[in-house]
């Protein structure tokens, strides 16, 4: 069985939210919400990094572990899903999550604090498969369909990679061999301080 | 460049109250009847009123109902990424990543994948409507049509047809654009344009006075070959975002980034090597490059001498250039200029890429010339991984330069000479005469150097350049009238620099007519009250037809949805014009009209009659719809099919596809190639000045040749005669020896020239060298000239710019009047501007999706901290931007050291706003877009281009004040 993750190639992310959006398309998620979200580290000086960051699909998420009413649940593909007929809105998780995935919606009859809104790995949530009652409250469900996250199908420079790790993991590997002694985000060079040498 | 803050939400609501609040005067005024029942509620704050769950419902695939799948163009840039749509039931439900295209390999940035959103349709224009007395009211499109017509009538009849400024569209298909351009010629005048004026007129100019062909040599794809890279002026990052696929990948593969760039761009964070350069400086960089080059001996001597006329020249030019000289002009150190010339040199092949940060200049023309001399210096050109790669800016505005719109030319870069409407004339099967008497030829007028000519064969005014046909002395211009009706079709009027001017100018014509999805900012900046319409008009997933990426491939667009509302395509709009002006039957001779929509194939045929000079013969309807209809055959780095339908063609049969459909050419995917045959795509360069110029010859010497020719040196370009000379001609056939005798390669309509030429291996085009010096250009060899507005007064004397021009594009232009005065010192900060990756262009479409609106929500201006301090302004304040001339601007600071200290930046998507005030009243009700704010070309400056009347926006001046 696989277990699903998220991957994003720093040395690949220009920021152009084409994630974000693509999110969005395939979720039709209200103005006020992102599930994703593009992070811009030392942003116009040298050094500078982008990341995309939603719900990491944590295998020991702490979100799960706090969430008083238990409304989390893990898929066979270990994708973490909630339940919103559950979910209470508290805010628990969002004070748990060490990415922000947690989302509120602004735009509702209960003003600002709704319920808990987050990416699915495109996985839906509890309604069947495909009904119209699992868009409405969680968006497409495309690992129904046999498809991957839209986000990462469709990154501009495939920084973004979402899949089985395995597969996620083998991709990423021949990539940075293939880079060589290119700078690395993470990896030795990193942890230990030798990216300092430049090509001229 | 990004406020940090944008991610998280500003505004709770999608659709904004107005700043004022909504009042009954707002809801009356310009409301009016647009809307009808549902006007009130739509007037509510979002917050009041759960958002319609029946357009969530609709958009939602249903897995009970088949789903059908159209294969389509990203309408944004000119990457031309394939986009996979998702129907059911005729609504748009779906976007699947596009795999199989070897442009984007199913890649997307923000736009591309906001694709879906264009058929939701909240803020478009529904039906036509026109203000009366300041107020939108609803037309049909028959109303609509009558009233434009007449009042077109009446002021041709009063003021004659160069009264008329057509602006079509870079964001049209080719068919649509090849349309507007044809409409202008029809209507009897040369005032006709598109974007690609104000975009890369000056490449398409400087780089085709060169080398033969203005457009990028290789593709996006082949710069996965390159050794190094240089990016001028271009912020692929944000401006051509999957493109970066192909250059990571270079990089990865260890291709050495290099980005030179006054402000630290989002592709500067990438880059191996960062340079930052004073706005506008960027010919005394590139002599500060060849400087080094040739004192070390890099350029290649063996290609310089068989392929290049006069590189002696710029040896000369560049000895004035030593590298403390080029750090005083520039600003980046010498080191660094020496480490960029080293590492372009020893990691050959490298190419050059550039973008709007070095066209829109009053020298451009002559900054790209220079570009291609380094280019041709290292012999970096007619290789894999080498070129000039120069990305253009919309989805189409390759196809709109090639075969639309354009003030300078007929189609297909044939000029305005008589032998070219006579071209053209056998093309459209019309008579010359007739056409003639469409035009003013009532007397001559100054064409330029007291050369005097009839309007037909003088450059119109170009879209830059409007606001002046307008406003301009009537005695000044080189035409009989000043502008007195505009119409728009398919562009921002917020583009163009000068916005105080333009609201003056809009006020003052008889007749404005915009046709567009969107309202956009020309609807509402000026106070015009009457003889204003709005036509609404398809995206082009509304439609069909081709685009031209901005490597020359054509790729074909499926119709995704049936036009929203009551909007109609260009080219039905266009016809339904011509009909109601009377020139429909003989500017549709060729083309079959269905329910008054123009067949877009039949279109396509005809242009491909007559597109010779730069082969956009060769690509028939069903042979690009072959091609998209077998996008995954195409390898991605070649762009080769190596199996299936389309075997031995490159991907959209990039320009010049020669010859006939028949003649089945593959395409050329890298110009100038000499290591493939001519009829597999290559090439050598084009002879296209002669055959010698002060008796230095022009050709190729002895062993240039592209393979396979059986010429084995440099050749004239192809006539009937030469054919002759050459014991060619019994190649033809009979019916070939009718049409070509007396013509040449260009004008040949039976293609046969063409054929015969490429059978015996040779280029039809000839075998040339490419020119060092363009002696027709103001400035043979690249001079650097101070921008008008410069922050270096102190330069204006050893650098000056060009004497005033009394009539160029039939408009006096200023130069040396302007820049004698010291602007600097009331206005010392450098004012530039540049590209977001969720908008593009004057960002109306864009601002009115959700989707892309919510990501960038405010106009912004980013100034050094230095600066900042100095004008006392803080981070994410007010603050005003005025620019030297007068114009000011309201918007957010953003400190920040991605610009230097001296340089502020701003986007240019913005529009709205005008000096301060939100113009949310006047647009009519329901069509606002969901983000407004300052144009920032409302406080750009005066500054053209001496050759193509580009715009100068990137390098004026301005200064700061906390508002």
């Amino acid at each position: 069985m696989a277990r699903m993750k998220f991957l994003c190639d720093a040395e690949r992310c220009i920021e152009c939210n084409g994630c974000v959006t693509a999110c969005n398309n395939a979720h039709d998620v209200p103005w006020g919400i992102n599930r994703r979200h593009v992070i811009t580290l030392n942003d116009g000086v040298a050094g500078e990094k982008s990341i995309s960051v939603a719900c990491m699909h944590c295998t020991d998420a702490p979100c799960a572990a706090v969430c008083p009413v238990d409304c989390f649940y893990f898929t066979q593909d270990g994708i973490v899903l909630h339940d919103k007929d559950l979910c209470i809105g508290c805010g628990y998780c969002f004070y748990a999550c060490p990415f922000g995935a947690p989302q509120f919606p602004e735009m509702n009859a209960f003003a600002a604090r709704g319920k808990m809104d987050k990416c699915t790995f495109c996985a839906g949530g509890p309604p069947p498969d495909g009904s119209v009652e699992e868009f409405q409250l969680y968006g497409r469900n495309r690992i129904a369909e046999g498809k991957l996250p839209l986000c990462a199908e469709m990154c501009a420079t495939k920084a973004l990679l979402g899949g089985d790790g395995n597969a996620v993991s083998e991709i990423y590997i021949q990539r940075i061999t293939r880079r060589g002694t290119r700078p690395e985000t993470w990896g030795w060079n990193v942890a230990y301080d030798f990216g300092k040498e430049k090509k001229p | 460049m990004k406020p940090f803050q944008k991610k998280w939400l500003r505004r709770v609501s999608a659709e904004p109250a107005p700043e004022r609040g909504i009042n009954r005067r707002t809801f009356l005024v310009r409301g009016g009847v647009a809307l009808g029942g549902g006007a009130l509620l739509g007037l509510l704050p979002a917050a009041c009123v759960r958002r319609e769950t029946v357009e969530e419902k609709k958009n939602f695939p249903r897995p009970e109902l088949k789903s059908e799948y159209r294969r389509t163009i990203c309408t944004h840039c000119s990457v031309g990424c394939g986009i996979i749509a998702e129907l059911q039931n005729g609504v748009w439900v779906g976007q699947e990543p596009d795999y199989d295209s070897p442009l984007n390999l199913g890649a997307h940035c923000c736009k591309g994948a906001s694709a879906r959103s264009h058929g939701f349709g909240d803020k478009r224009v529904r039906f036509p409507m026109k203000l009366a007395n300041g107020t939108w009211t609803r037309l049909t499109w028959d109303q609509a049509i009558n009233e434009i017509g007449d009042k077109l009538l009446k002021i041709r009849q009063e003021s004659g047809p160069d009264a008329l400024f057509f602006c079509g569209s870079s964001k049209a298909s080719n068919e649509g654009a090849y349309l507007q351009g044809k409409f202008a010629a029809f209507w009897g005048t040369n005032n006709v344009d598109n974007q690609a004026r104000i975009c890369h007129s000056t490449t398409v100019d400087g780089v085709a006075n060169t080398w033969g062909y203005g457009a990028m040599t290789n593709s996006y794809n082949d710069m996965r070959n390159s050794k190094a890279m240089l990016f001028l002026g271009s912020n692929a990052a944000e401006a051509h975002p999957v493109a970066m696929q192909h250059i990571l990948r270079a990089k990865e593969a260890g291709s050495v980034m290099i980005v030179v760039d006054p402000r630290f761009t989002r592709t500067a964070a990438h880059a191996d090597i960062y340079a930052r350069i004073r706005s506008g400086t960027d010919i005394p960089f590139i002599y500060g490059l060849l400087w080094h080059i040739f004192k070390n001996g890099w350029d290649d001597k063996d290609y310089i001498a068989k392929k290049v006329y006069a590189m002696d020249d710029i040896r000369k030019a560049a000895e004035k250039w030593p590298p403390e000289e080029v750090e005083n002009v520039t600003g980046i150190p010498k080191d660094k200029v020496f480490q960029i010339a080293q590492t372009m040199a020893k990691n050959r092949p490298s190419t050059i890429v550039w973008c709007m940060g070095v066209t829109q200049h009053h020298m451009a023309s002559h900054t790209v010339r220079l570009f291609c001399i380094l280019q041709l210096a290292l012999g970096n050109i007619g290789v894999a991984g080498g070129g000039a790669n120069i990305f253009r800016g919309h989805d189409n505005v390759q196809g709109a330069t090639d075969v639309g719109p354009n003030s300078h030319t007929l189609s297909c870069y044939y000029g305005l000479a008589e032998g070219s409407w006579k071209h053209w004339c056998r093309v459209w099967g019309v008579d010359y005469e007739w056409i003639k008497a469409r035009f003013d030829m009532r007397q001559q007028y100054d064409a330029g150097g007291g050369k005097m000519a009839y309007t037909m064969n003088i450059p119109g005014i170009p879209v830059s350049r409007w606001i002046d046909g307008v406003l301009e002395d009537k005695a000044n211009l080189s035409q009989g009238t000043n502008l007195r009706a505009v119409i728009f079709q398919g562009h921002a009027c917020n583009s163009q620099t000068r916005g105080t001017h333009m609201k003056t100018a809009l006020e003052k014509l008889d007749l404005l007519v915009i046709s567009d999805p969107f309202p956009t900012h020309m609807a509402v900046m000026s106070d015009r009250k009457n003889d204003t319409y709005l036509l609404p008009t398809c995206t082009q997933y509304e439609t069909t037809g081709s685009a031209t990426a901005s490597n020359r491939s054509l790729q074909w667009r499926e119709k995704v949805l049936e036009p929203l509302y009551e909007s109609l395509p260009d080219h039905t709009i266009i016809y339904k014009l011509a009909r109601k002006l009377g020139f429909a039957n003989e500017m549709f001779k060729n083309i079959k009209v269905v329910k008054d929509e123009p067949v877009i194939e039949d279109v396509l045929r005809e242009l491909n009659r007559g597109a010779w000079t730069i082969g956009y013969t060769g690509q028939s309807p069903e042979r690009l719809k072959l091609h998209a209809q077998h996008r995954r055959t195409f390898d991605p780095l070649t762009l080769k099919a190596e199996s299936g339908p389309c075997k031995g063609d490159y991907y959209g049969l990039p320009w010049p596809c020669w010859g006939t459909p028949e003649m089945k050419h593959p395409g050329t995917p890298i110009l100038y190639d000499p290591g493939k045959p001519v009829s597999e795509g290559g090439l050598c360069f084009r002879a296209a000045w002669g055959t010698d110029y002060n008796g230095v010859t022009l050709l190729a010497a002895d062993g240039v040749y592209s393979k396979g020719s059986e010429l084995k040196s440099g050749y004239p370009e192809f006539t009937s005669d030469i054919l002759k000379k050459l014991g060619w001609w019994n190649d033809l056939t009979p019916e070939e020896k009718k049409e070509a005798e007396g013509k040449n390669w260009k004008t040949d309509l039976s293609g046969g020239i063409q054929r015969v030429v490429i059978k015996h291996g040779c280029a039809p085009f000839g075998n040339g060298r490419a020119r060092c010096n363009v002696w027709t250009y103001p400035d043979p060899v690249p001079v650097h000239r101070e921008p008008l507005y410069t922050p270096r007064f102190d330069l204006v004397k050893k650098y000056p710019t060009y004497s005033d021009r009394k009539a160029f594009y039939r408009l006096p232009t200023r130069y040396q009047s302007i820049q004698s005065v010291n602007h600097s010192a009331n206005y010392p900060l450098v004012f530039t501007s540049g590209r977001l990756t969720e908008y593009e262009g004057g960002g109306a479409e864009e601002r009115s999706d959700a989707w892309l609106a919510k990501l960038q929500q405010e106009m912004f201006c980013e100034v050094n901290p230095k600066d900042a301090a100095s004008a006392g302004i803080r981070d994410n304040q007010w603050m005003w931007l005025e620019g030297a001339e007068g114009g000011k601007i309201k918007v957010k600071a953003m400190v920040t050291e991605r610009v230097g200290p001296g340089t502020v930046w701003t986007p240019f998507h913005f529009g709205g706003w005008f000096q301060g005030k939100d113009l949310y009243d006047k647009y009519p009700e329901g069509t606002a877009p969901y983000v407004r704010g300052e144009a920032c070309n409302t406080a750009t400056t005066y500054g053209y281009d001496s050759v193509t009347m580009m715009q100068e926006t990137k390098a004026t001046l301005c200064r700061i004040m906390p508002a």
